[in-house]
């Protein structure tokens, strides 16, 4: 049982990460990851939608007809996203107004449908919670880096306006690295952000290449011993 | 029961049980929100025209012309300036949206943009968090005398344009020109 949560947890975080190997939600991904703030916002948002959709899809999967089941995923994703503009409108007014629009779009995020068709819908309430978190996770991550690499070339910072999401504690959390004219235009635009995530794909498949270069040679170190 | 009736019902099943959550979400936040609209919508209006200046309930005192959200600033009963919220197609990308106070003097009394989609780094000089440029039209007068003066430098005006993006400033510079004289003319029936 243990195995099968370290399992969810790890593919949620790197093996299968959403961003990074399945490349789904590149829409919302690729459109506010322009600061590490906005990155923060949207990616708590798509945890919180994952972890509930996983929660009430386990939940009902029995009620839910294969026939049908598409359908109900959407309209079970879309009232949940609703909730939480409204909640976001409501109480995170200055967060809501700079994610706005992409809030709606968490939508057509693919992997949360996804993650309801290949997991929530087979499995039972607890292991679908802990897969929704930890996809929500690794998106997050994904996210959080991405913004950050763009925030520090284009403007120079980091955290700046981390007290949309944590209110006035956070003030004075902004970290100035280099003068805001000296920033990179390319990073702050739409072909920065696709140029960025190749990069950190890139990185993570080196990482990955290096590990099974290192795993071969052992093995074959090994054999030769024998 | 048939399979598609079976799955009709079930879908029905779950749109009302969606719907009724929505719903539930709704009320709890519904006042909360509007207050949220509201007060924005106060910090706005106190950002371009000092609460000392009128004494009605601005945020209330509104109309609509055309392109233009006017409320109307009034003290002692008597007409003292409009906000007008408006906007421009005229930028390098989009609308851009501003809000536009100005005395009945034609004395510009503040400027801020409210949204816009200018090139980061370029164009957005013009938001106050990037720059002080949107401060330049305070004061400023739209007295006839003295409308030559309402373009950017580049075009023999008075008001500094961007390096690298002329087109933004010029479209606020006129947009601001535009709705102030048309404040001016119309003044009479706005404040009837």
């Amino acid at each position: 049982m243990a195995h099968q949560y370290s399992k969810i947890l790890t593919n949620g975080l790197w093996h299968n990460n959403q961003a990074l190997v399945a490349l789904l939600g590149l829409c919302p991904l690729l459109a506010v990851s322009n600061t590490v703030t906005n990155s923060l916002g949207l990616g708590i948002a798509t945890t919180i939608t994952l972890v509930l959709s996983n929660g009430f899809i386990a939940a009902s999967r029995h009620a839910i007809l294969p026939a049908i089941r598409l359908p109900l995923f959407v309209l079970i994703i879309a009232g949940i996203v609703t909730g939480i503009e409204l909640i976001m409108h409501a109480w995170f007014y200055q967060l809501y107004q700079s994610l706005g629009l992409f809030i709606p779009l968490i939508v057509t995020n693919c992997a949360i449908i996804g993650r309801a068709e290949v997991f929530a819908s087979k499995n039972p309430i607890l292991p679908s919670l802990l897969d929704g978190f930890a996809m929500g996770l690794g998106f997050s991550i994904a996210l959080v880096l991405l913004g950050a690499c763009r925030e520090i070339l284009s403007e120079g910072t980091l955290f700046a306006q981390s007290e949309l999401l944590f209110g006035a504690i956070a003030t004075h959390w902004k970290i100035t690295l280099m003068p805001a004219d000296a920033g990179v235009l390319l990073a702050a635009l739409p072909a920065g952000a696709f140029i960025t995530l190749g990069l950190l794909i890139a990185l993570k498949n080196a990482l990955e290449l290096k590990k099974a270069v290192r795993h071969q040679s052992r093995n074959s170190q090994m054999h030769s011993s024998r | 029961m048939s399979l598609p009736t079976t799955a009709a019902l079930r879908v029905g099943l779950f749109s009302f049980i969606i719907i009724g959550l929505v719903s539930l979400v709704f009320h709890a936040t519904k006042d909360k929100i509007a207050a949220n609209k509201r007060q924005a919508l106060l910090s706005q209006l106190q950002a371009v025209l000092p609460v000392t200046d009128y004494d009605n309930n601005l945020a209330n005192d509104v109309m609509q012309q055309g392109i233009y959200t006017i409320y109307r600033a009034r003290k002692a009963g008597k007409p003292v300036a409009a906000v007008i919220r408006t906007y421009t197609t005229q930028g390098y990308n989009g609308k851009i949206e501003l809000l536009i106070a100005i005395h009945i003097t034609g004395k510009i009394m503040g400027v801020r943009v409210l949204s816009h989609q200018e090139t980061p780094g370029l164009g957005d000089k013009i938001e106050l968090k990037k720059s002080d440029w949107i401060l330049t039209f305070t004061h400023k007068s739209l007295h006839k005398d003295k409308l030559s003066q309402w373009r950017v430098k580049r075009d023999g005006g008075l008001f500094d344009q961007f390096t690298g993006a002329t087109i933004t400033p010029r479209a606020i510079v006129n947009q601001v020109k535009t709705t102030g004289l048309f404040f001016l003319q119309h003044q009479q029936t706005i404040f009837q």
